[in-house]
C-alpha cells in the first residue's frame, strides 16, 4: 500500500466498461436514429408497456414479502405481523427438509429444520400455518416445487377444513421443475416424471380451483445461480413454452390454463437493463402464445409476473446499504410494470430477516407507492430512447437463444444435455472473474470497503431445540393416526403413480390421513426413482 | 498434483460458489473432484478417502453448518482421514467461525473472498497427504 492507504483504497476508480454486469454494452446515448419498435398501449396485444390500460392507477401491485422460519406458530406470528403492517398477499418459506421430501425425523433433515423456512410435515403444521387467516380472504403464495403437489393438498384440506370451497381460492404454487434442474436444484425425481406431476397439477387446478396459478415459471433462481439477464429471460420463457407444450399433449387448451401460468422475475443492479428485461417478456410471451400455441384470447397471452429483488446483488459487508440497493431494483420492478414484490431485507446475506429488518423492506415497496408519484401514469419509461433500444435487443437476444434450445428438441432434451446448466455456471465464471479483477465494483466489497462504520447487525437465530421439538411432534403425530387409513391411502398414491390418473386426489386422500411430506415423497420415491446431480462444473 | 474434493453437504441446493471455486482451482492448477450436491458426512468421508485428497472444501448456505461440520469432522476422524485439512465457506456467521476452528476447520472464507484469496491458501496450506508408514 501506498503512503496513505486509506486515500488510495478509497479513490473513485475510472470507469472501465460501459457494459452490464450481464455483458450489454450501452450505447453513448440512443436517439430517434437508433429505430426502436412501436411498443403499443399498455393492455393491448403484445403487452410491451403493461398487461393492463391503468396498471398501478387501477389497482396497485401485490405486496408480497417472502417469508417463513421455524415451526409454523412462528411464521403464523411473521405472516399476522406483515399482514397487519400492511403486507397484501402471503408467500411462504419452507425449510429444506420440507422442500425437498424429507421429514424433521429424517435423518437427512439432520441440521436444516426451520432453517431456510418453517417446517411443514402434515396437514396439521399447516393448519397452525394459517391459523386465524382466512383462505379465501387472503392469496398465498407458496415457494416449493419437487414436493408442491403434497402442499397444494395440505392448503387445500386446511381451506375444506376453514369451510372455504377451492372455487374461491387464489395463489400460487411455484411448481417449476424444469428451473430446479436448471438452477435453484430442489428435487426428488428426474426430469420427465417431474414434468408429469406438474402437469397433473396444472390439470387439476385448472379443473378444481380456477382462480390459482399452478406454476410460478421462474427466472429468479437461474438469476441468482449466475446467469445473464438475457439468459434469464430466455429459460424462463423456453420453460413457459415446455409447460405448455406439456399442458397441450395433456389435452388442456391454452386458452383455459394459459390464463392462470404466472411468471416470477429477478430485479437486479442494472436498472436499465431490468426494465427492458420485463417489457421484452411480456411481449415474447403474448407473441409466444398467440403464434406457437394459437392463444385466441388476451388474457391467455399475458405475462403476469411477480419479482423479487436479487438477493446475490446484496452484501455482507456494510449491511445497511442493502437498504438503498433494494430500493433501486424495486425501482426498476415497478416502473417495468410488475404484478407483485418482494423485496429483499438488509440483513438477507446473513440470516433470514429479523422482523425490523422485514418492516424496512416492507417500507420500501410503500414509500415506492405512496410518495414517488411514479404509479400516476402507465409505463413511464416507455418510449425512452434507450429503454426501448434494450427491450428491442434483449427480445432478439433471448429469441436467439430460444431458438437453439427449439433446434435440440425442446428444453427437457436441452436440460438433460446441460445447456443451460453450463451456460450459467460459465456466466457466473466470468462475472466472478470480472469482480475478482476489479472490472465491476461493488461498494464495500471490493471497493469503498470501510473498517469504520461496518456496523453489525443483529441476525435472527433459529435454535436447534425446535429441531428437536419438531422431531418429537411429527414422531408422536405419526404414531396417533390411524395407520390402516395412512396406508391404504399411501398405496393409492402409488398406483396413480404407475398409472396415468392425476395423483392429486390420491395425494388429498393421504393429506386427509395424515400423511407426511416425507412419506408421500417417498412413495414418488419409490414409483419415480431418484434423480442423481451430474456434478457439472 | 494437489488433490482437493469441493463439497456441497446437507441440502443446500446453492451450488455457484462451489462450482467456481472448483473450476478456479483447477484453473490454478490443482486436481478437483466435485461431490455435486446433497452429500451426507458419509457421502463425503467416504468420497475423501476413496479419492484419497489433501484438502477438502466444504461449502454451505443453508445454516446447517453448526450440525453438519461437526458430523463431518467426526466421519472424517472415523474413517482415518482426520489429518486432512478442511475449509469451509458460504453462509457462516462471523459467531460461529470460532466454534468452527475450535472443531478443526483451519479456514472460513466470508462473503467477498475473492477466488485468488482461495488459491493463495490452499498453496500456502495444503501440503501432499503423508503416506501411512
Amino acid at each position: 500500500m501506498g503512503s496513505d492507504p486509506i486515500a488510495k483504497r478509497n479513490r473513485r476508480r475510472p470507469a472501465r466498461r460501459h457494459a452490464t454486469i450481464s455483458g450489454t454494452e450501452l450505447d453513448p446515448v440512443y436517439g430517434p436514429e437508433t429505430g426502436v419498435s412501436d411498443p403499443g398501449r399498455p393492455g393491448q396485444y403484445p403487452f410491451t408497456r403493461g398487461v393492463y390500460e391503468d396498471m398501478y392507477r387501477g389497482k396497485g401491485w401485490t405486496m408480497r414479502q417472502f417469508a417463513g422460519f421455524g415451526t409454523a406458530a412462528d411464521t403464523n406470528q411473521r405472516f399476522r405481523y406483515l399482514l397487519s403492517e400492511g403486507m397484501s398477499g402471503l408467500s411462504t418459506a419452507f425449510d429444506m427438509p420440507t422442500l425437498m421430501g424429507f421429514d424433521p425425523d429424517a435423518e437427512r433433515a439432520m441440521g436444516e429444520v426451520g432453517r431456510e423456512g418453517v417446517s411443514i410435515a402434515t396437514v396439521e403444521d399447516m393448519e397452525e400455518l394459517f391459523d386465524g387467516i382466512r383462505l379465501d380472504e387472503v392469496t398465498t403464495s407458496m415457494t416449493v416445487n419437487c414436493t408442491a403437489p403434497v402442499l397444494l393438498a395440505m392448503y387445500l384440506v386446511v381451506a375444506e377444513r376453514q369451510g372455504v370451497t377451492w372455487k374461491d381460492l387464489g395463489g400460487t404454487l411455484q411448481n417449476d421443475m424444469l428451473k430446479e434442474f436448471i438452477a435453484q436444484k430442489e428435487w426428488i425425481c428426474p426430469p420427465r416424471p417431474s414434468l408429469r406431476v406438474v402437469t397433473d397439477i396444472i390439470e387439476f387446478c385448472t379443473k378444481e380451483v380456477p382462480r390459482w396459478h399452478p406454476v410460478s415459471v421462474s427466472g429468479y433462481h437461474i438469476r441468482e445461480a449466475g446467469s445473464t439477464a438475457v439468459q434469464e429471460l430466455a429459460f424462463t420463457l423456453a420453460d413457459g413454452i415446455g409447460y405448455v407444450e406439456a399442458a397441450v399433449a395433456r389435452g388442456l387448451d391454452p386458452d383455459d390454463f394459459g390464463r392462470r401460468l404466472s411468471f416470477f422475475f429477478n430485479v437486479h443492479n442494472d436498472f436499465l437493463e431490468e426494465v427492458a428485461k420485463i417489457r421484452a417478456a411480456r411481449r415474447m410471451w403474448a407473441r409466444i402464445m398467440r403464434e406457437r400455441f394459437g392463444a385466441k384470447t388476451d388474457r391467455a397471452c399475458m405475462l403476469r409476473t411477480h419479482a423479487q429483488t436479487s438477493g446475490a446483488a446484496l452484501t455482507a459487508q456494510q449491511p445497511l446499504n442493502n437498504v438503498v440497493r433494494v430500493t433501486v431494483q424495486a425501482l426498476a420492478a415497478v416502473l417495468s410494470g410488475v404484478q407483485s414484490l418482494h423485496t429483499n431485507a438488509l440483513d438477507e446475506t446473513l440470516a433470514l430477516p429479523t422482523e425490523e429488518a422485514a418492516t424496512v423492506a416492507l417500507r420500501t415497496q410503500q414509500i415506492l407507492a405512496e410518495e414517488t408519484g411514479i404509479t400516476n401514469t402507465v409505463d413511464p419509461l416507455g418510449g425512452s430512447y434507450a429503454v426501448e433500444a434494450l427491450t428491442d435487443r434483449m427480445e432478439e437476444e433471448a429469441t436467439a437463444y430460444i431458438e437453439r434450445i427449439d433446434e435440440m428438441g425442446g428444453i427437457l432434451e436441452a436440460i438433460e444435455k446441460g445447456f443451460p446448466q453450463q451456460e450459467i455456471a460459465e456466466a457466473a465464471f466470468e462475472f466472478q472473474a470480472a469482480s475478482d479483477e476489479g472490472d465491476y465494483i461493488t461498494v464495500g466489497v471490493n471497493g469503498y470497503q470501510s473498517g469504520e462504520h461496518d456496523r453489525e447487525v443483529e441476525i435472527l437465530k433459529i435454535g436447534l431445540e425446535i429441531e428437536d421439538r419438531r422431531r418429537q411432534e411429527v414422531g408422536a403425530r405419526k404414531r396417533e393416526r390411524d395407520a390402516g387409513a395412512l396406508d391404504a391411502a399411501l398405496e393409492e398414491v402409488g398406483r396413480a403413480a404407475r398409472g396415468t390418473d392425476n395423483l392429486m386426489p390420491a395425494i388429498i386422500d393421504a393429506v386427509r390421513a395424515s400423511a407426511s411430506v416425507g412419506e408421500i415423497s417417498d412413495v414418488f420415491r419409490e414409483e419415480f426413482g431418484v434423480y442423481s446431480d451430474p456434478a457439472w462444473l | 498434483m494437489l488433490r482437493i474434493l469441493v463439497a456441497k453437504p446437507g441440502l443446500d441446493g446453492h451450488d455457484r460458489g462451489a462450482k467456481i471455486i472448483a473450476r478456479a482451482l483447477r484453473d490454478a492448477g490443482f486436481e478437483v473432484i466435485y461431490t455435486g450436491l446433497h452429500q451426507t458426512p458419509d457421502m463425503i468421508a467416504e468420497a475423501a478417502v476413496q479419492e484419497d485428497v489433501d484438502a477438502i472444501g466444504l461449502s454451505i448456505l443453508s445454516g446447517a453448518h453448526m450440525t453438519l461440520f461437526p458430523a463431518i469432522m467426526e466421519k472424517l476422524k472415523a474413517s482415518g482421514a482426520g489429518g486432512i485439512p478442511v475449509f469451509g465457506g458460504g453462509i457462516i456467521p462471523d459467531d460461529d467461525t470460532e466454534e468452527l476452528h475450535k472443531l478443526g476447520i483451519q479456514k472460513i472464507f466470508k462473503p467477498g473472498s475473492t477466488t485468488q484469496e482461495i488459491i493463495d491458501w490452499v498453496k500456502d496450506n495444503v501440503k501432499p497427504a503423508e503416506e501411512d508408514s
